[in-house]
């Protein structure tokens, strides 16, 4: 797409662009040098700061945490893709009893922070109920914001889903659930599978939140390890530990959705494309 | 565990450091003389004991960062200091050995919320008694008296007690009553909150903060172990009570709990503990009397 | 139920005055360095576009609250000292610009590739087919990303609850110190919120619908 902004560089043009290449390239290089003598002149590169990471309790903790991290993601991500699936039928209902309450509290919780949530359900459900643990407000109030997106994902991909399909469903004689069922969502969610995917990056990412009501996921035990003095409190080995984790992980489900959105374009090249799918998308990463 | 460390190193990547684990350095400094549980123990109408006997273990809530108060040993997994060597021996009353303690570090502003929704059975962390707080819980002890006072750097002369904040940025965990009293007292001082002390140890030796202010014997035990760079003005301008944090309508433990206070207190074991923990700073202290209700 | 909120109406106003000024500099911030990341991610210059993506990239498969630990407990220990604020302000618009990025690029590439083509052949250079024919229609096609990109920075700004400065996010644990129930604290920070994210929302879909019509 890119390509249309500006011509084939003729020669002039070639060697602007090669020092305007040049120089940021000797930008960047002068950042990360500056970040890289930074860290060697405040003494980053100690060996007492990283031999933290040689004790097997430490490293069994940060193991514990990321297994953490990763349990309330993936339960997270499976109620909210239930959740998300829920609504937008919800939504889509006939009866204005079941599609209206469902609006609301789809928009409802769109507008409020995931930290705000935490806080309710963590103060709300622990006071009163007196049962609820760390982990299951962390979960919840993961599943009942990303699944409120989700709906809005599934319905915009269930609205992209040109008519005649629902037409010619209905025309055999399917009942609108059956419609919605195995003709509709299938194709939304083949659709939709990029959006849907960056959507559990940002679920996986707001894990980090528990933090906030001491859930012992990763990002808290690294807090924990990086302010220990007996180790000239270690942050910033802690940080590039624990940040090259969460890329890693983060990155390779990012590049499943790319791949994911690469395909469907070439196929949605190869058919009719319907802009709208991609446009219809435009809510998704933007959580924490 | 092989498998386990070695993934570990594969994921962190930047471990070239080592290829096997350290298990701890030899480091037993604040331990206690175990006590050993006491056995046929029973509360009658205690829901709270119902509830650890049935489970066959007891979860106390503590703080993990307080060196020779509350404190997690990051290469060892091992909990130390005087409330930790407290709970031990209220545990061990309870008839709950060493092997059947499960610690579980609770942040100062989560410690009502984890006592009333039971996921500790009872908390054993500088938990100050106040009215308010008994509005919510209910306290044993006081087991300690301590007070208000402040941690500076070591080079740093202008802080000499709670007049001189103003204009200084004091640094304290959220949800703790010292900081609350900076606010109302000495209004010309910054606050920031923090969820831990050590992230406010953390924040003043990088210079953002210039004070750290809680009860004396959380701050002495940091002094103690960076005694080069930190030192305690030493002035305390209030009293702490430190009391056991338990549910609030389980009457029968908490009259349970003071007994066993009052005998570790007559029986010479609260100085013990004492000397073992933070006496190695080179205070001293007696045990103050306690207040039933 | 009521008097947690008029009891502490002055801690309400002050903290969520906090919010909304966290919200304005870093969302002003972000747009800018948004804005010019994008440009940077379709200029014809390699290094540029390199640049560009390995940021975005970056940022995006962090945790904020990652960036905001690394800002407020590393820069410290880099010498870097500024105030907690001010941290806040450098992690959520280090973050929301990479957001604002794909954002800008998204409406860039709805812009028909007609009018880039018309411009060149005018002889425009890289730059004027930028700034003066697509940007223009991208902006107005880039609206309502942005605008969610926005709502949720403001929704993000409670993360700095966490990181020494006192916003709305950090209203439920004053007030559980000050002996008011956190719950109900919490209820009125929610209600809040919904009173802040409410005209973004709504502008939003006006502007929606606004971009819709005049295609």
């Amino acid at each position: 797409m890119s390509t249309v902004l500006y011509d084939a560089a003729g020669p002039r043009a070639r060697n602007r662009y090669r020092l305007y290449g040049l120089l940021t390239t000797l930008a960047v290089v002068a950042v990360l040098a500056y970040v890289v003598w930074k860290f060697y002149d405040t003494g980053q590169f100690s060996g007492r700061k990283w031999s933290i990471f040689q004790y097997e309790q430490v490293q069994r903790t940060l193991l514990s945490g990321l297994g953490n991290t990763l349990k309330a993601a993936a339960t997270g991500a499976v109620l909210a893709l239930a959740f998300g699936v829920l609504f937008a039928f919800a939504r889509l209902s006939d009866r204005a009893w079941v599609r209206v309450p469902a609006g609301l509290v789809v928009e409802l919780f769109r507008a409020l922070p995931v930290v705000v949530m935490i806080f309710l359900i963590y103060y709300g459900t622990l006071a009163n109920a007196g049962s609820a643990s760390t982990f299951w407000s962390v979960v919840i109030a993961l599943t009942i914001y990303n699944g409120s997106v989700l709906a809005e994902v599934f319905r915009a991909g269930i609205a992209a889903v040109p008519r005649g399909q629902s037409e010619a469903a209905y025309a055999i004689g399917l009942r609108k659930s059956q419609v919605l069922r195995m003709i509709l969502l299938p194709q939304a969610v083949r659709a939709m599978l990029p959006a849907i995917i960056s959507q559990l990056v940002v679920l996986l990412k707001d894990t980090a939140l528990g933090f906030l009501i001491t859930y012992r996921e990763l990002l808290t035990e690294a807090r924990q390890l990086a302010s220990y003095g007996e180790f000239e409190f270690p942050t910033i080995p802690v940080a590039i530990v624990v940040g090259a984790i969460y890329i890693v992980i983060c990155l390779a489900l990012s590049l499943v959705a790319t791949w994911l959105e690469r395909r469907n374009r070439e196929r949605g090249r190869r058919r009719t494309a319907d802009r709208n799918v991609q446009m219809g998308a435009g809510e998704p990463d933007a959580g924490a | 565990m092989r498998m386990r460390r070695m993934a570990v190193l594969a994921i962190a990547g930047a471990l070239a450091l080592s290829a096997c684990g350290k298990d701890s350095e030899e480091e037993d400094a604040g331990a206690a003389p175990a006590p050993s549980a006491a056995t046929g123990v029973t509360l009658e109408g205690s829901p709270t004991f119902d509830k650890m006997t049935s489970r066959g273990s007891v979860v106390i809530g503590v703080k993990e960062d307080q060196p020779n108060l509350g404190y997690k040993d990051p290469t060892t997994g091992e909990y130390s200091g005087f409330d930790i060597s407290v709970a031990k021996y209220i545990a061990s009353k309870l008839g709950f050995g060493e092997d059947k303690i499960e610690f579980k570090a609770v942040p100062s502003a989560n410690r009502e919320t984890a006592i009333q929704g039971g996921q500790i059975d009872y908390y054993v962390g500088t938990y100050s008694i106040t009215d308010k707080r008994k509005e919510q819980v209910s306290f044993a002890g006081p087991y300690f008296i301590a007070g208000q006072d402040l941690l500076v750097r070591k080079d740093d002369n202008s802080i000499t007690g709670p007049d001189t904040l103003d204009g200084k940025t004091v640094c304290s965990v959220t949800g703790s009553t010292p900081l609350q009293r900076i606010r109302d007292e000495y209004k010309g001082a910054k606050t920031i909150e923090f969820q831990k002390y050590s992230q406010c140890v953390d924040q003043m030796l990088s210079g953002q903060v210039d004070a750290i202010t809680t009860d004396d014997a959380i701050l002495l035990g940091y002094a103690a172990q960076q005694p080069d760079e930190l030192k305690v003005v030493g002035k305390p301008f209030s009293e702490e009570k430190y009391g056991v944090g338990l549910p609030k309508d389980d009457k029968v433990l908490r009259d349970k709990v003071n007994d066993v206070i009052e005998e570790m207190e007559t029986s010479g074991e609260w100085q013990r503990i004492y000397d073992a923990t933070l006496g190695q700073s080179g205070s001293t202290a007696t045990p103050p009397p306690l207040e039933r209700y | 139920m009521l008097e947690t909120l008029t009891d502490n109406w002055d801690l309400f106003v002050e903290a969520f005055r906090t919010t909304v000024l966290l919200l304005i500099v870093s969302g002003a911030i972000s747009l800018v360095a948004g804005t010019l990341l994008g440009a940077m991610r379709v200029s014809p210059v390699p290094a540029l576009r390199t640049a560009g993506t390995a940021y975005v990239t970056l940022l995006r498969n962090t945790p904020l609250t990652f960036v905001f630990f690394f800002v407020a407990f590393g820069f410290p220990r880099l010498d870097i000292r500024f105030s907690y604020f001010a941290f806040a302000v450098v992690a959520l618009s280090a973050y929301t610009s990479a957001f604002v990025c794909e954002a800008v690029r998204s409406g860039i590439n709805t812009v028909h590739v007609g009018q880039a083509e018309a411009a060149r052949a005018i002889g425009m250079t890289f730059g004027q087919t930028l700034t003066q024919v697509v940007l223009p229609q991208a902006l107005r096609a880039a609206v309502p990303p942005v605008m969610s990109v926005i709502i949720a920075l403001a929704k993000n700004t409670t993360i700095a609850s966490g990181f020494g400065v006192m916003e709305a996010g950090a209203i439920g644990a004053t007030l559980n110190e000050r002996g008011y129930p956190a719950f109900d604290a919490m209820i009125w920070v929610a209600v809040g919120f919904v009173i802040v994210v409410l005209p973004l929302s709504l502008t939003q879909r006006r502007l929606e619908r606004a971009v819709v019509r005049s295609r």
